[in-house]
């Protein structure tokens, strides 16, 4: 086997076999990273530095060195900071830019013994769904070059699913991370909110921002979460409980199970609204033959609503960009980025620098989040948002008393043209549907691949949990990989 | 309710971004687009219903964290400046702000 298909685990189990090592293996990325710049996926690569870390993680491993992770070459979404490679979230604003620190989730990942091959593209500010709005580079699919791989991490899905990584990190504020792997036909869980530390990830919308991995099965998705994941001081929203060992939790059968069943007893909840009649039907089939296997698996399937899906959409297009015109208020010329040519005062300064260094979809909804926040508009939109967004919260409580966990499409479509959406932004967010209402509750939520739909475009399957729960959806994700191979699918040519 | 171009362009200045008039216009047609979206969300009744601030506070109480007054960074003065526009004598530089 040619050294670039391995995936996380059984490359460590290579690795530790010594039938690789981990400059063989760098080595081999480094030259379909080359061969696949076309892409557009990766935004910055230092390959001497990769190749360096590699031999080192080889050197550590032959003394004894048994870190869990230990020379896995990865990359990581441009949206976290890092102190060896440039960090720009994808936009001029921040062309150059040099980080005095790495984000928690990026130092966690090297203790674990990783290493970076460098930046991967993305939407400016993670704020988009196809990787058309970032500053430098479209992302295409690997399965059709004329498509969208998905967004925001899109650099990071369409980097896995062309096997020039095992795996890589993304962020997921409204749906970056499933949405993307769906496109790409790849794997990825957003945890529960807090599980990741959010210091160094580059902010857009504090209350919604959530790290996690994007891989080629749940199980190598399992083993980057435990090392990315765990309590920070430096977040605030941190959530304060012992590291997980979630590849134990995948791996542990439920009471009843069998090897046959292994998912006997646990009752996924179908949203009515999850389904609608202007679903796709390829979507629509490939989904419901996913949800087939998990009842031949053991599982129940059960109806339940969220019936407030629809209005997702509104509350989060109100919440986040009001937390993203706060947040990248800091963004004035002054201290570090992009600064306008000979300001004449201040003002001119803060106003020409922004201007220049934003996309125009950052503008928007920066636009959007200063109005909603202004004064005598605040009550009507972001309060009346916040409201809804318990309701919605609420919703999921009461389908969580009906089952274990919830089980829908993550997009309504497979991934559409370059350039198909326009200049109409609000075709972009109603493609949003589906991912939107997990997002606000702050719960865990995974893509797992279930075919393919129009075009031979991948399709995902989504699985929600309940807070804290990302070991049983791992669980049944990996359930479905071992009866499955819908997940070891390749696009021609990669 | 429709905005019109006086409010992008004071909404603009709010936000700290330059706005030409081409630009107001073509933003004034996406942004009240997006509005019309937004419609649905206002007419919902959400008498009595608490505002939820940060996902997990609604199945279990969130206290802030406070950590304990203590030094904790050291001065690197020089690796934040490393990406500053404009700099002196370990100073950033910004226009003239007072004649």
């Amino acid at each position: 086997m040619s050294a670039h298909l391995f995936g996380v685990a059984d490359g460590l189990k290579a690795l530790a076999d010594k039938k690789l090592s981990s400059l063989e293996w760098t080595n081999a990325l480094l030259e379909r990273v080359a061969a696949h710049e076309a892409l557009g996926a990766f935004l910055h690569v230092d390959a001497a530095a990769a190749r360096a870390a590699a031999a080192q993680a080889d050197t550590r491993r032959a003394a004894g060195n048994s870190a869990a992770l230990l020379g896995v070459p990865l990359a990581h979404k441009d949206i976290f900071v890092t102190t060896a490679h440039p960090t720009t979230a994808g936009s001029k604003i921040l062309k150059d830019y040099r980080s005095p620190f790495d984000a928690t989730v990026v130092a966690r990942l090297n203790a674990a013994g990783t290493f970076s091959l460098g930046k991967l593209n993305c939407d400016e500010f993670a704020m988009g769904s196809a990787n058309e709005n970032s500053a430098y580079a479209k992302v295409h699919n690997p399965w059709d070059a004329t498509r969208i791989p998905g967004g925001s991490s899109g650099g990071s899905a369409a980097a896995v699913a062309a096997r020039l990584l095992p795996a890589s990190t993304g962020t997921d504020t409204g749906g970056s991370i499933r949405q993307p792997a769906s496109f790409t036909g790849i794997t990825g869980i957003k945890p529960t909110y807090g599980r990741c530390s959010r210091y160094g990830m580059i902010a857009f919308a504090s209350s919604l921002d959530q790290a996690g991995p994007l891989a080629r099965s749940a199980e190598d998705c399992a083993l980057l979460l435990s090392a990315m994941s765990g309590f920070d001081e430096r977040d605030a929203t941190s959530l304060q409980q012992p590291p997980q060992d979630f590849h134990a939790q995948m791996l542990k059968a439920r009471d009843g199970a069998s090897a046959a069943r292994p998912l006997a007893g646990l009752r996924i909840g179908l949203p009515k609204e999850f389904f609608p009649a202007a679903l796709d039907a390829d979507v629509n089939s490939a989904v419901r033959a996913g949800l087939a296997e998990l009842e031949k698996l053991g599982a129940t399937l059960v109806e339940v609503s969220l019936p407030r899906t629809e209005l997702a959409i509104p509350v989060y297009y109100i919440i986040a960009p009001a937390e993203a015109s706060s947040n990248l208020s800091r963004f004035d010329g002054v201290r570090y980025g992009h600064r306008c040519e000979d300001p004449k005062d201040l003002l001119d300064l803060y106003k020409r620098t922004r201007s220049e260094g934003f996309g125009p979809e950052v503008q928007r909804r920066i636009l959007i989040g200063s109005y909603v926040l202004s004064h005598g508009y605040y009550d009507a939109y972001y309060l009346q948002a916040q409201k809804l967004r318990r309701m919605i919260a609420d919703d999921f409580q009461q389908a969580f008393t009906q089952c274990d966990l919830i089980a829908g499409p993550v997009a309504p479509t497979v991934a559409w043209k370059l350039g198909e959406q326009g200049d109409d932004p609000v075709k972009a967010y109603l493609a949003d549907i589906f991912t939107l209402p997990g997002s606000l509750a702050g719960l865990p939520g995974m893509s797992v691949p279930v075919g393919s739909g129009a075009h031979g475009m991948p399709v995902g399957l989504q699985l929600l949990g309940n807070y804290f729960q990302e070991g049983q959806l791992l669980h049944a994700a990996h359930a479905l990989q071992r009866a499955t191979d819908w997940h070891r699918a390749t696009p021609k040519g990669f | 309710m429709a905005l019109t171009l006086d409010d992008v362009s004071r909404i603009a200045h709010l936000a700290r971004l330059d706005c030409p008039p081409a630009q107001a216009q073509a933003l004034l047609g996406q942004l009240n687009g997006f509005f019309d979206i937004v419609e649905t969300m206002r007419a919902v009744d959400t008498t009595g219903v608490q505002p939820l601030y940060t996902p997990l506070s609604s199945v279990q109480e969130v206290a802030l964290r406070l950590r304990e007054d203590v030094v904790t960074e050291t001065n690197q003065r020089e690796a934040n400046q490393v990406s500053a526009p404009a700099v002196e004598d370990g100073l950033f530089l910004v226009p003239k702000v007072i004649e």
